[in-house]
């Protein structure tokens, strides 16, 4: 669903990535790999955070130009946390999706930056949104990005069912992040995921050398 | 929103008006006239580390101009608090006076709020300046310090983005350094410790890298205080100047000696009595 430009220079620090998303029965798993890469060949970061949480309930990942998403995420969070002010109640997280999205269009010609929203809010729940580096927005029940995400669509398109448990959910998402990471250079380090439901959010960190391992390895 | 440092405020949303203007000055310069002068860069290796107390940072003192030394002894390791100090590598001008400004930015806050900066507040405004330029200024800063959450280090890049990191190496030695640093760094090393081991990855970006050398500097800062050691060691290889080059006054003889007066007419006087009573 992002437009990757696998052969596009990024400016600097990129995250050449994988991230999803993905909702289960009460919640969605957000997920990423730590990686951040400059010029295709150095490894500027082994522990990067790319799952930035732009309000109680809500969590983006970035890809992409690293500076350009750090700044987008910010100026969001602002306004986010402006519009919870003014609207004395959490916002929702198609609200989320909709800063990052007027954000990218508006600046489209300058930044290179992609996210995956996702998050629970009262009126509809647990969600996920993608806004692609154009500013494209648009709902799925899961979804995937990045660098990465490229090897992994026939596994998730396969593996996905709807209503699934909170263990379901973590073993899928950990598993294509693991496959995902084993193809691309420039994914790796650890799996970051956070698992978002109406009581609270749950970090869960894996090491590399902890996530499943598959046939060749 | 109070208490924020004195910046120009800037306008909502992202400027990018920077970035058109350095277009349309490349292809003005374009046209039959070389490209714009080559500024000066560091060429440099710098490196920072947290350790049980605090921060150590360390920097190299070449700076260079193509392929001439054009410092020996530049300072790498500038000033950003009494808390907080900042290495530089990339463009020279743009290293000193990014960490220039940001000094007196948290100078300016500290006074208005009466709280010592956060070495994430100096990591966020480095972060804000550098994105609005857009990379156009090239400034890959080290930013270390101790305040009251602890001993942090941050990277931020010249395009805007900041990493928060236990140790880094940055600038054209930083391959070599990097080496060390990931061979030996330990969480919560003694400061001894650290010391050796900034001195040593320097030393690797030195010897590896020819944009690097000269002497090694390094900065201690603990919640007691800062030890900027200036150098740290010294390179083995000096030279051994033979002569002097000071000459005492009268060295060089006067041949002749012409006086020339200033003809000035005065053409117009006004007196104005002051108020002293």
């Amino acid at each position: 669903t992002m437009e990757e430009r696998p052969n596009h220079q990024y400016k600097g620090v990129s995250t050449g990535t994988t991230i999803l998303a993905v909702q289960f029965n009460g919640g969605v798993i957000i997920a990423s790999d730590s990686r951040a890469s400059m010029g295709g060949s150095y490894v500027s970061s082994k522990i990067i955070n790319k799952l930035i949480q732009v309000h109680d309930r809500i969590f983006c990942c970035i890809a992409g130009s690293l500076a350009d998403a750090q700044a987008v995420t910010k100026m969001a969070k602002f306004q986010l946390s402006f519009h919870s002010i003014q609207m004395e109640s959490p916002p929702l997280v198609k609200a989320a999706a909709s800063v990052l999205k007027e954000l990218c269009y508006n600046n489209r010609e300058d930044l290179q930056a992609g996210f995956i929203t996702a998050g629970w809010d009262k009126k509809k729940g647990a969600q996920v949104y993608t806004v692609s580096m154009g500013g494209m927005l648009i709902s799925q029940p899961f979804t995937i990005g990045g660098s990465g995400s490229t090897y992994i669509y026939g596994y998730a398109d396969a593996k996905y069912k709807p209503d699934m448990s909170r263990e379901e959910c973590l073993q899928f998402t950990t598993n294509a992040l693991a496959l995902a990471i084993g193809r691309d250079n420039v994914s790796g380090g650890v799996a970051h995921l956070v698992v978002i439901t109406e009581d609270g959010v749950e970090h869960v960190l894996i090491p590399g050398d902890k996530l499943p391992k598959f046939h060749d390895e | 929103m109070a208490l924020s440092h004195v910046f120009e405020s800037p306008v909502p949303g992202f400027n990018f008006e920077n970035s058109t203007r350095n277009l349309l000055l490349e292809d003005a310069l374009g046209e039959g006239k070389s490209n714009a002068p080559k500024p000066l860069k560091t060429g440099t290796t710098i490196a920072g580390v947290v350790c049980k107390d605090g921060v150590v940072l360390g920097a190299d003192t070449r700076a260079t101009s193509s392929e001439v030394v054009a410092d020996k002894m530049c300072a790498k390791i500038h000033y950003i608090a009494p808390n907080i100090y900042c290495c530089g590598a990339g463009t020279a001008a743009d290293t000193e006076k990014t960490t220039e400004l940001l000094s007196s930015n948290l100078t300016i806050f500290s006074m208005n709020s009466g709280r010592n900066p956060r070495v994430v507040m100096a990591a966020n405004i480095l972060q804000n300046m550098l994105f609005r330029y857009h990379g156009a200024i090239g400034a890959n800063l080290i930013l270390g310090g101790v305040d009251c959450t602890g001993s942090h280090i941050y990277r931020v890049g010249p395009y805007g983005s900041m990493d928060k990191v236990p140790y880094l190496a940055m600038g054209s030695g930083d391959l070599a350094a990097m080496g060390v640093l990931e061979d030996r760094f330990k969480p919560r090393m003694e400061q001894e410790e650290a010391k050796t081991l900034v001195r040593d990855a320097i030393r690797a970006g030195i010897m590896s890298d020819l944009g690097s050398g000269n002497n090694i500097d390094i900065c201690v800062i603990t919640s007691k205080g800062v030890d900027y050691i200036r150098p740290y060691q010294e390179s083995e290889y000096k030279d051994n100047r033979q002569k002097k080059y000071k000459y005492k006054p009268g060295t060089t003889p006067v041949l002749c000696e012409k006086v020339v007066r200033l003809e000035l007419e005065l053409v117009h006087e006004t007196v104005q009595k002051m108020e002293t009573s």
